[in-house]
């Protein structure tokens, strides 16, 4: 019973967040300086035209009808039109939202990784030089933000070693036809392994960039739980059963240890996917950031609000899920 | 304040000294930038547009780390670029440090309903990606100076909220506190006298560590040209200009690079060293 009423206060939690984050996009677009319908019109539109325009998205109607109209509207999914392409928002955000879902995976399994095989090993070499180098390395690589690392990487491997593309999604030479936007889930799923190649080539340089300062995280982290377990009497227990080192970290430390980490990776994965804004443009890969920057200069409110929104309702779906994840693998709660 | 300061003096490490180097280099050349600057860092010299910088062939002596496309002074506009990156790191890292840690003070020292709304903003605030946020906040106010401590004084504020709160309750269930309380001290004048000093160390860190990130943010901005107006030199900006003429002038965009990665990688070297000096555990 107890484990059902905290779900339910972490459910009405999660829909007080996000009406909050509604009313804060709406707060801060409605104070935009100069009239959003002036900007929907072309110059030299008629006062009629204005005035059905206004009466159209309510902006004749006092702030909280306003709020009430754009809420419901939101809530349905109509985030109004796009000035500058035209398009519903919903569906340019739809569209874009694959690509950045991608990109976040992919980099997050990339941290975990190096992250994790790097914790792994300090752990086996501690003591030694080998943990020393892997500290400095992850101080240096936490104390730098994806920003700097996705130029970094741009320099060494686009410019002075030309191993992998810095720009784009996909080579438009190879002339594939996509019937998802899951581009890379949809090429593996046809087994087309030299249009998945092309887009791991493309991927991986900002994939990388974003999991730099992650994986130096879970690095830290899981290094300093595996070393308090090692102290434990299982792990002396399977040292004088004759396992080696490695073994007993991999078999007996590891599944002790992991579960703070696996916490963290849950609340960071939300700051990884908000790093994608930046380095998407940076590597002009076609995700919802890149058009956020691009929906910013053309001052296109309807769907910078969209983005903002969709990125909202992600950042608290995916808080939730890692709560409810914790409480499921936490005994001490399952069981309270 | 006095003892706090006598630590610092005492900080050791090598990491911290170099940290400390290069950020006192950095205010120097920023102070002096118009005193030092070989050139105007606007003045446009078609006939010398890309030039090298001087270990190059074909370099011009005048020009040490070379010229942008528009035949601009590199180095004169890195000088220049240092002041806006440095006011920004002061300015908006002192105003998110201000607004953020008092509100985590009043969060989690009165507790109760004061408490709960501050929290339930955190939570709001963390639903946003802090970028997206800022270019957001600059698309409504406008690009400029203040748009930009604006915005990241917005978005920056939870970090030291959520930090301090949780400082001030640990501190909050202490004795001392208790005992300042029948001593019948004000609950404002406990925070004050009592709480601040206790969690001020916490705060003092992570001002160091929020300058670099508000020097990122800043670059960021820049970047993508959201910044200050676009004709005063910054070092996103120059970066975003050497991006796109990387083949053929890296240089535009290593220098300017290189003096951010330094930068930001000093503050949060400054900032965790002074989290571990501080940190009662260790000491």
């Amino acid at each position: 019973m107890q484990i059902v009423r905290a779900l339910l206060t972490r459910l009405i939690t999660t829909l007080i967040t996000l009406f909050g984050a509604a009313i804060i996009v709406f707060v801060v677009i409605r104070v935009v300086p100069g009239n959003p319908i002036a900007m929907m019109l072309p110059p030299g539109a008629s006062e009629a035209d204005i005035d059905r325009l206004k009466a159209l998205y309510g902006l004749d109607k006092g702030i909280f009808e306003q709020f009430v109209i754009w809420i419901s509207n939101v809530v349905q999914g109509d985030f109004g039109t796009s000035i500058t392409l035209r398009q519903p928002v919903y569906d340019l955000v739809i569209g874009r939202l694959p690509a950045t879902l991608e990109l976040s995976v992919m980099a997050l399994l990339i941290a975990v990784v190096i992250g994790g095989a790097a914790a792994l090993t300090a752990t086996l070499y501690r003591g030694s030089k080998v943990e020393g180098g892997i500290d400095v390395a992850g101080g240096i690589a936490l104390s730098l933000p994806d920003f700097l690392w996705g130029l970094a990487l741009i320099l060494l491997f686009g410019v002075l070693w030309p191993l992998f593309h810095i720009s784009g999604r996909i080579s438009p030479s190879l002339g594939f036809e996509f019937s998802t936007n899951f581009y890379l889930f949809e090429a593996l799923a046809r087994f087309r392994f030299d249009v998945v190649l092309d887009l791991m080539g493309h991927m991986l340089m900002p994939a990388l960039a974003l999991a730099i300062p992650l994986a130096a995280i879970i690095l830290q982290l899981l290094k300093q739980s595996l070393k308090e377990c090692m102290h434990d009497d299982y792990i002396t227990l399977a040292r004088t059963k004759g396992y080696a080192e490695s073994s007993i970290i991999l078999r007996d430390a590891l599944p002790n240890a992991i579960l703070p980490t696996l916490t963290l990776i849950g609340v960071q994965f939300t700051f990884l996917i908000g790093g994608t804004v930046i380095i998407e443009r940076l590597f002009s890969y076609e995700g919802l950031g890149n058009m956020a920057i691009d929906a910013v200069i053309n001052r296109d409110l309807p769907l910078i609000q969209g983005i903002v929104l969709i990125f909202a309702l992600l950042f608290t779906m995916v808080n939730l899920v890692v709560d409810m994840a914790y409480a499921a693998l936490n005994p001490r709660l399952r069981h309270a | 304040m006095r003892d706090a300061r006598g630590n610092i003096r005492r900080l050791p490490g090598i990491r911290l000294w170099l940290s400390g180097g290069w950020l006192t280099f950095l205010v120097l050349a920023a102070i002096f930038a118009p005193l030092i600057s070989p050139h105007d860092p606007l003045a446009q010299d078609l006939f010398a547009g890309r030039l090298p910088p001087f270990f190059e062939q074909g370099a011009d002596p005048a020009y040490l780390l070379g010229t942008d496309s528009l035949g601009r002074d590199v180095l004169s506009r890195m000088l220049y670029g240092a002041r806006l990156a440095l006011i920004v790191a002061l300015v908006a890292g002192t105003l998110t440090c201000l607004i953020g840690a008092s509100l985590g003070l009043i969060a989690g020292y009165y507790r109760g309903w004061v408490d709960l709304v501050i929290s339930r903003f955190i939570d709001i605030w963390m639903a946003f990606p802090p970028v997206l946020f800022a270019i957001l906040l600059i698309a409504v106010l406008g690009t400029g100076l203040m748009s930009v401590i604006i915005a990241i004084v917005v978005i920056d504020w939870t970090r030291f909220a959520r930090v301090v709160r949780a400082e001030a309750m640990g501190q909050g269930a202490m004795d001392y506190v208790a005992s300042a309380q029948v001593a019948g001290r004000t609950r404002f004048g406990t925070a004050l006298t009592e709480i601040l000093p206790n969690v001020l160390p916490t705060i003092v860190a992570l001002l160091t560590l929020e300058m670099g990130i508000a020097v990122i943010v800043e670059a960021i901005l820049s970047f993508v040209n959201l910044s200050i107006s676009t004709d005063q030199p910054t070092w996103g900006g120059m970066i975003a200009e050497g991006r796109t003429s990387i083949y053929q002038a890296w240089w535009v965009l290593v220098f300017p690079l290189f003096a951010l990665f330094l930068t930001v990688l000093s503050f949060s070297q400054l900032g965790e060293g002074l989290k571990d000096h501080f940190d009662p555990v260790l000491r």
